[in-house]
């Protein structure tokens, strides 16, 4: 058998563990445009910040390729799949003949409608030549970075710039930081935490204009406000990067169309992580969720599908955990519902930043915020998952101690003592 | 495998388990009083729960399908393929919590004495045996044995 | 608030350098004599609530704790201790009766440590019980007066006999004054060891049904869960006349120890007090007793022994031969020193006899009667090590109950407040958090092995004497001498002083 994945990151490698759990034999073939072993990308702003060293970046040992029997191509393009012939055509006219197929060339930055961009002195925060190039400017010299986008990528590269003595200016569309993560109430907590960390906030903007002639001098927002800095980091967002199956006969919607098998449209083609539309068990329905956990679940799956081993993906779901200095928060799933069917319980204390909410759909939970006391939150995300009746033991959620003591008995029972997840 | 398991019905809440869990990984695991008094502590990765009269021990299930180790964004949470026991490679854990996100145990514990990194059971896989909470438990509410 | 002049009885010595701050003491007394100092951060003890349990020594994973005497002198009295003070103090301050738990804690005289027992030298050789056999099945119950064999058979059946493995049987403790977990520990280890375990008055609890072939049912003042089922669940039959640790009074089991489980098992309202009335309503003779007697055989289809319990009192071999005549199978006589979960201090402290003279004295007087065959004795009181037994057993006794005992094995560190209700080992309380402190499991094993040892001593002790079969013992009152006796004694007793 003959494995051919397209990508190295988290559904890449997900893939070859699935794989081997099933196929100690079958030869694998990894393509990564880039040329680095598999590293962790939510790491870069870590490095970036100087918290982790290269040879931590790495996501799996240095010897895992060798020890899964991997073939890996690091710094060779996939230019083209040729799904008749059943082969992968890479960049330099070689090819890589494949029995299954695996795309998992994740995601690539959003861009804005936006003249400028291409200014020296702006900058994606994806992958790690994107900090690289960022680190370079500042040792350089750039002091005055505006970052667009209060997102996850758009808040982790501004914490990390300001670690690095950049001056930090983040302009967010959206009425509060990390809208898709955060309600209101948490995100005003989680921005006044930052701004006594050094970052400054543009809400409800936008930037109209990118100043400088090759290279950015400034930008000018939707309001008139004119700031001048040196570096402009674009961090919208990501979309699946569909481009290697552009104007082929693959079935894309806004990512790669997937069944529960990750089996694309095409046969012996199977898709997983930020590139595909797995199924989110909260939405009841596929959509693209680019996150790690999601990505290496779909990318085993796949991988273990792909070597015989019939799987379903259980499905996955938009869960967070992210952390500024010494503030955590972990999130999951619905945590601003827009409608009368879900029940809303919430507790904070602005004093420590501590905030907790839960969201209730049907007696079940279906999201939650915890900011600052997050310990064992992933307690809830267990119910979530399950889709258990919390009713019993509702009062209790909001408790920092809220745990396995609060469930009835039996339930508690089956739970801690019988099979294990 | 073998994995701990509590019976509540008989656990006295006495929280030596925590006590023994702490010295074991600590820097002098063979002696308590120095393990308390010198040195960092570390958080015990056993966690009490109690609501009177209920209580029990809870530490990491070892799960065969851990969530932990798929959702680790650095890979330093991963299972031993030889042994099975999900243990935290605490040099490149960056404390990042995704695992804490992701277990339904509640099991994984924030240890930021001196570092910042993901603290949980390891079945006390450093020393051999059986695990030290089990080892200490004064009435037997702790067993560590093989189920199905 | 005005002063209730009582001191400290003892004092926590807390070594600093080895206490961690680890709060397993703070956590483990439900005297709460330990306390975690929040703004200190560090663990403090009151003195005054601490019972001297030993829960947190023990427990102590540092051994930083030990506990010791309040190290208060009264000014020195030839009359009056500080016992007596203090006792005056409490009363003066409540105005009720002095309770407490547990047998006496005054001096009395113990015959057991001034009997001393036998060996073979040269003649009658000693017997190595690890080579050769040695037998201690017993059984109680009636004997007929004589054996029809016929073809090697017994001809006519026997009346119905309890079969004991070891001559040890746990006595009543009822089901509300000692823990399920006590209870099933009781249970498993009779079961294990071929004998029983007697529930007291406080009826079977359901799961314990199944233990019902180790199972003696009591039958008392109070009735508390007697029913058909019941009394037919066990192997035998006991009414409870009275208790050595406090004879002639009834019982008492306060409301707050009556929870779901007590309230089922004893068919009473739940926090409604047990009080089990001073006499039986329906005895005032011995015929009387006889009555009972058979409505028990009779609701039994005669296929359970009988017992009957009382306390050893001044008249007690004469009340035993009443009892013989009224149809008992089994006599069992609680001596002054035995335990309880409550009691008034001053009846435990003086009333009742010593159970060695009791048993001495009921021996003689059923042997002089021709009626020794038709009941078998079985006593309690102090029991405290096999040689007790076997003394015991010289003196007359068939077998031996054994409640304090059992439930040091248990884990009891004899801190005398069963009746607070807040025993520490779980064993004397109905608190959820305090019983499942004792594992049956561990209580079982602990209990069994307890009578794993004694059986082996004993079997040591008879090897010694030249005897394969503890039957061969029973009543051989040659086998002891006594020492430091007065002649009153010896011939209560019914022994020869040593060297003679």
């Amino acid at each position: 058998m003959n494995y051919v994945i397209i990508g190295n990151s988290a559904a890449a490698i997900g893939a070859v563990e699935g794989i081997r759990q099933v196929d100690r034999q079958g030869r694998i073939t990894i393509i990564s445009d880039e040329p680095y072993h598999t590293y962790s990308r939510p790491l870069i702003s870590y490095w970036l910040a100087g918290k982790v060293a290269e040879d931590r970046m790495v996501y799996r040992d240095r010897n895992f390729y060798e020890n899964n029997n991997v073939n890996p191509l690091l710094g060779v393009k996939a230019e083209k799949i040729d799904f008749e012939g059943k082969k992968v055509i890479l960049a330099g006219g070689a090819d890589a003949p494949y029995d299954k197929l695996l795309i998992a060339t994740g995601g690539k930055p959003i861009v804005p409608p936006l003249e400028g961009l291409n200014k020296q002195g702006v900058f994606s925060f994806l992958k790690f030549d994107d900090v690289k190039e960022i680190k370079k400017a500042v040792s350089a010299g750039s002091k005055k970075a505006v970052i667009i986008g209060a997102g996850l990528i758009g808040l982790k590269a501004a914490e990390a710039l300001v670690k690095i003595g950049v001056e930090v200016t983040v302009v967010e569309l959206a009425n509060r930081v990390l809208p898709a993560i955060l309600d209101e109430q948490a995100a005003a907590m989680v921005q006044d935490y930052l701004g006594k960390y050094g970052m400054k906030f543009k809400l409800n903007n936008t930037v109209a204009r990118v100043l400088g002639d090759s290279a950015v001098t400034g930008v000018v927002l939707q309001d008139g406000t004119e700031i001048p800095c040196e570096m402009l980091v674009v961090a919208i967002g990501v979309q699946p990067n569909t481009d290697l199956v552009k104007d082929t006969d693959i079935r894309v919607n806004r990512g790669i169309v997937v069944n529960e098998k990750m089996e694309t449209s095409i046969p012996n083609v199977y898709a997983a992580g930020d590139v595909a539309e797995g199924f989110d068990i909260v939405y009841g329905a596929s959509r693209v969720l680019p996150l790690l956990p999601n990505a290496y679940q779909q990318g085993e799956a796949a991988g273990r599908n792909m070597a015989g081993a019939e799987t379903a993906f259980a499905g996955g779901l938009a869960m967070n955990a992210i952390g500024f200095g010494d503030l955590p928060m972990l999130t999951a799933g619905i945590i601003k519902p827009d409608s009368e069917e879900y029940e809303v319980l919430a507790k904070a204390e602005p004093e420590t930043a501590s905030y907790r909410k839960v969201v209730l759909r049907d007696g079940c939970i279906v999201g939650y915020i915890c900011l600052n006391r997050v310990d064992r939150a992933g307690i809830m995300t267990g119910l979530l998952k399950d889709k258990i009746d919390v009713t019993p033991f509702k009062d209790r959620l909001l408790s920092y101690d809220f745990g396995y003591v609060d469930f009835p008995e039996e339930f508690r029972k089956s739970r801690l003592s019988g099979g294990v997840a | 495998m073998k994995r701990v398991y509590a019976r509540e019905e008989v656990c006295a809440g006495c929280k030596l388990c925590e006590v023994h869990c702490i010295v074991a990984h600590s820097e002098y695991p063979k002696d308590i009083v120095k393990a308390f008094k010198k040195g960092i502590r570390p958080v015990a990765r056993v966690i009490v729960e109690e609501n009177r009269p209920v209580s029990f021990a809870l530490q990491c299930r070892h799960c065969d399908d851990a969530p932990c180790t798929k959702a680790c964004i650095t890979g330093a949470m991963h299972r031993d393929p030889e042994t099975g026991v999900v243990v935290n490679e605490e040099e490149r854990c960056v404390g990042c919590w995704t695992c804490i996100l992701a277990c339904p145990f509640g099991a994984i514990k924030r240890d930021e004495t001196g570092r910042k990194v993901a603290s949980k059971c390891d079945l006390c896989s450093k020393n051999d045996g059986v695990p030290a909470c089990v080892a200490h438990c004064p009435n037997e509410a702790l067993v560590f044995e093989e189920r199905n | 608030m005005s002063l209730d002049y009582t001191t400290p009885q003892f004092i926590i010595e807390r070594n600093r350098d080895r206490c961690i701050d680890c709060r397993v003491c703070v956590n483990q007394c439900a005297n709460e004599a330990h306390i975690y100092d929040e703004e200190e951060g560090r663990v403090v003890s009151d003195d005054s609530r601490c019972v001297d349990c030993h829960r947190c020594v023990v427990l102590c994973p540092t051994r930083a704790l030990s506990v010791r005497k309040y190290p208060l002198e009264y000014k020195e009295h030839g009359t009056w201790t500080a016992r007596d003070i203090n006792a005056i103090y409490k009363q003066a301050a409540t105005g009720g009766i002095l309770l407490t738990g547990m047998g006496t804690d005054r001096n009395y005289r113990i015959y057991w440590d001034h009997l001393l027992l036998n060996a073979s030298q040269v003649t009658n050789p000693s017997i190595d019980p690890l080579r050769e056999p040695m037998e201690l099945k017993t059984f109680l119950g009636r004997k007929p007066e004589s054996l029809v064999i016929e073809n090697g058979r017994l001809a006519e059946k026997l009346p119905p006999q309890l079969e004991l493995e070891v001559p040890v049987m746990f006595s009543a403790m009822s089901f509300g004054s000692i823990s399920l977990n006590a209870h099933k520990s009781l249970a498993r280890a009779a079961e294990e060891m071929g004998t029983y375990f007697n529930t007291g008055e406080g009826g079977l609890h359901r799961e314990l049904y199944r233990y019902g072939q180790n199972t003696i049912v009591q039958v008392a003042s109070g009735r508390f869960g007697v029913h058909q089922d019941y009394l037919n669940a066990g192997a035998a039959i006991e009414i409870k006349i009275g208790q050595g640790a406090k004879p002639g009074i009834g019982g008492h089991l306060p409301g707050e120890k009556v929870g779901t489980e007590v309230s089922l098992t004893r068919m009473i309202p739940r926090g409604s007090d047990a009080i089990s009335p001073a006499p039986h309503h329906d005895i005032y003779s011995i015929e009387d007793l006889r009555q009972l007697i058979f409505s028990l055989k009779e609701a039994t289809n005669y296929e359970k022994p009988v017992s009957v319990k009382i306390a050893a009192v001044h008249n007690v071999a004469a009340i035993a031969s009443g009892i013989a005549r009224a149809g008992a199978d089994i006599i069992a006589i609680d001596g002054f020193r035995a335990g309880t979960g409550a009691t008034p201090l001053r009846t435990r402290d003086n009333v009742g006899i010593p159970i060695e003279l009791a048993l001495a004295a009921v021996d003689s007087r059923l042997r002089e009667e021709g009626i020794r065959n038709q009941v078998s004795l079985v006593i309690g009181g102090t029991i405290r090590n096999s040689a007790d037994i076997v003394k015991a057993i010289a003196l007359g006794a068939d077998a031996v109950y054994i409640g304090t005992s059992a439930l040091i094995a248990l884990g009891c560190h004899m801190c005398q407040q069963c009746f607070t209700g807040k025993c520490n080992w779980g064993i004397a309380t109905q608190d959820p958090n305090l019983v499942k402190r004792l594992n049956p499991d561990i209580g079982a094993r602990r209990a069994a092995n307890l009578l794993r040892a004694w059986a082996h001593e004993i079997k040591e002790l008879l090897g010694g004497m030249g005897i394969n079969a503890l039957e061969s013992l029973r009543g051989n009152r040659l086998m002891l001498r006594g020492i430091n006796l007065t002649t009153k004694e010896l011939e209560i007793l019914g022994v020869k002083h040593a060297g003679e």
